[in-house]
């Protein structure tokens, strides 16, 4: 069972990995691009405005719908990879 | 047909679908009751999650908030889907695999507490019913201006539509309603939206429109709307805000919210699998992002019609856009939606300084040099959406069919609050304190009955409003951020917090959440309590009381971890509890002893 037990932590630490990933890029979007960083973007124009704009009001949802779909690939593959899906 | 004989049908014919449904999808367990048996398939789960979350808020108020305060008001679009990121990641999977029916039941086992399981029904109530509240009288709005029935009977009518299909159906019943109720809502927000893009910028798609040229004049449309905004005393509309912490604790507080909030967790405990309340998470936000893509374009060109309906000179290429600005049109002259909106008090326009004209402009600056006395029309930010079809001239179907989406928007909300409230009581509260024996039957029978008492409560709270309706919501975001959401958090990612720690923490975040909401906001909302007058000024660094939800949070988190390390570790039961919700497959498989 010792096997059991070493393959299910290295899955949750993959896991792990996996989301502090996401979370690092959920952040810079949506704090960073759209909110902190945004004077410093304001030399890029979009449409009239700045990219800072557009991560506050698209961009960040986009990549908020990709993030999440990117996760729960990896994962399934994770699930098998593991043998610990359903 | 007349527009009354349009709007009946549109939204007569809605809800005749959604009791249709009720009648096909009738619970006949308790699993059908709280998890709709448990097999709604991610697409499916993902579109009622859509219409679940997406309120009377989302579909009426977001985009005229929008249009209010430009790119400061971002901060509703990233916080209300980058919560279902923290969803996805940190809480939807492991709950699922936890697989039990309720919110209160996963933290009462996990902390293994009976009071920590009462602390979560108490959060989970205040934050359903302060939120449902507002879905009530949006649906009483909207009949009232689109089927000339007084707001009260409009509430009781829509009450009984909802009673229909969640006291019958329970969650099997809300599921397919929701999935109705989805399309109905987004064919109803994109159609205008997309001849409003088109007018004014040759573009069909929203989304794409907002970042295109403005056709009349040729010059981006954002660029022309930070014209025509300035040259009437306002903020350029995509202008920066100063205050960086208030705007990122804001946009955090309404993220984790989002994902503590017990109304959208529970959705996902219907489908089959771990992995498919991923993909749920996933396609929920495709669907709430259709909306959220367009209402920031809607918001921004709806803005722009507005001025330019008012200073029709602004609209073309202008030379000199001062000039543009002091020749705004007659009353007399108004345009035929003006008329409409009138009669309903959500418009109103006072000559001030008697020249028969509009003068539209933010008062706190100074136009006395244009012979203007102060602003003279005053319009309801609520009114953007719904006016939208008038505003752009389309036929009386799709005026119909907005309102047949607005009721949608507020009645699916509500049915899934009403759901989260009736199974916390029905199932957390009798089942898990009160009557532990009792039989399926019983249960089912009680959580029927405190639906049905939450429905009768809510639609009186909905006909009399407290004065404090429009500052309980933000209430709502701050409860379910400091105390739900680090507890859900820490019982899945942390073994080694326990008990004690867990009630102090959420506790303690709930406690400062509310005494900091209380002190500019008055105690318990009563006007004149207020210990502090609530501008930016007095909030403590610029921390507004409406993002002070993060902050509450981190102090949950500290306080269990502290409280924890010092107490007792949990029981080995737990921990193996704790490593089994993990791991997908089958929980004896995690551990090893």
């Amino acid at each position: 069972m010792a096997d059991d037990k070493s393959n299910a932590t290295a899955y949750w630490k993959a896991n792990l990995r996996l989301i502090t990933g996401c979370m690092i890029v959920w952040a810079f979007v949506s704090y960073g691009c759209a909110i902190l960083f945004r004077p410093l973007l304001s030399g890029i124009p979009v449409g009239g405005t700045d990219l800072g704009f557009w991560f506050a009001q698209q961009g960040s949802i986009l990549t908020f719908i990709v993030l999440i779909f990117f996760y729960a690939w990896k994962m399934n593959r994770l699930d098998k990879q593991f043998g610990l899906g359903e | 047909m007349s527009q009354f004989a349009i709007n009946l049908l549109f939204v007569g014919g809605s809800f005749a679908i959604y009791i249709g449904i009720a009648i096909w999808a009738k619970a006949g367990s308790t699993k059908d009751f709280y998890v709709a048996g448990g097999g709604v398939h991610p697409v499916t789960n993902g579109m009622a999650i859509g219409a679940d979350w997406m309120s009377a808020a989302s579909f009426i108020s977001m985009a005229g908030l929008i249009a209010a305060g430009g790119y400061a008001n971002s901060t509703f679009l990233m916080g209300w889907t980058g919560g279902y990121v923290l969803l996805a990641m940190l809480l939807a999977p492991y709950l699922r695999k936890f697989g039990k029916f309720t919110v209160p039941e996963f933290i009462g086992d996990r902390f293994y507490s009976k009071q920590a399981r009462l602390v979560a029904v108490i959060c989970l109530i205040v934050a359903s019913v302060t939120y449902v509240i507002g879905q009530m009288a949006g649906a009483g709005v909207a009949f009232s201006r689109f089927l000339e029935v007084d707001a009260t009977t409009g509430l009781i009518i829509a009450a009984v539509v909802v009673f229909f299909y969640a006291v019958l159906g329970g969650m099997k019943g809300i599921t397919y309603t929701q999935v109705a109720q989805y399309i109905v809502l987004i064919v109803a927000y994109t159609i205008p939206a997309v001849f409003i893009s088109l007018e004014l910028t040759n573009n069909p798609l929203p989304p794409l429109g907002l970042f295109s040229d403005h056709a009349e004049s040729g010059v981006p449309l954002l660029t022309k709307l930070n014209e025509v905004v300035t040259a009437l005393g306002f903020n350029e509309y995509t202008a920066d805000v100063d205050n960086k912490l208030n705007m990122v604790l804001f946009t955090l507080t309404l993220m984790i919210g989002t994902a503590g909030l017990p109304h959208v967790i529970i959705r996902f405990f219907t489908v089959p699998k771990v992995a498919d309340a991923r993909w749920s998470a996933g396609w929920a936000l495709v669907f709430i992002g259709l909306l959220y893509l367009t209402a920031p374009a809607v918001a921004s060109m709806a803005r722009l019609n507005l001025a330019t309906t008012v200073y029709p000179e602004m609209a073309g290429q202008v030379e000199n856009m001062e000039e543009a600005a002091t020749n705004p049109i007659l009353y007399e002259n108004r345009p035929e939606w003006i008329r409409t909106w009138e009669e309903t008090g959500l418009i109103s326009f006072e000559d001030l300084n008697d020249d028969g004209r509009i003068q539209f402009y933010n008062d706190s600056a100074d136009f006395t040099d244009r012979g203007w006395e102060g602003n003279e029309l005053s319009v309801n930010n609520d009114i953007l959406v719904l006016a939208n079809p008038e505003i752009a001239n389309l036929p009386g179907w799709v005026i119909g069919l907005i309102a047949a989406g607005g009721l949608a928007a507020a009645l699916s909300t509500a049915a899934g609050l009403l759901l989260a409230i009736s199974s916390a009581i029905s199932h957390d509260l009798i089942k898990g304190s009160i009557n532990p024996n009792i039989s399926e039957k019983g249960e089912l029978l009680a959580a029927r009955i405190s639906m049905s008492v939450a429905i009768v409560v809510a639609t009186y709270l909905g006909a009399n409003p407290p004065g404090f309706a429009a500052q309980v919501v933000a209430l709502a975001f701050g409860i379910a951020a400091a105390s739900l959401f680090p507890a859900l958090m820490m019982g899945i990612f942390s073994k080694r917090v326990n008990n004690v720690g867990a009630i102090a923490g959420m506790l303690s975040g709930l406690v400062f959440t509310l005494a900091y909401i209380f002190v500019y906001k008055g105690w318990f909302f009563i006007p004149g309590t207020n210990n502090l007058p609530d501008t930016p000024d007095n909030w403590v660094m610029g921390i507004s009381p409406l993002s002070i939800g993060a902050v509450g949070a981190l102090i949950n988190f500290a306080v269990a971890f502290a409280i924890s390390r010092v107490t007792q570790e949990p029981p080995q039961e737990i921990q193996e509890l704790v490593e089994s919700v993990r791991y997908p497959k089958g929980a004896g498989m995690a551990v090893d002893h």
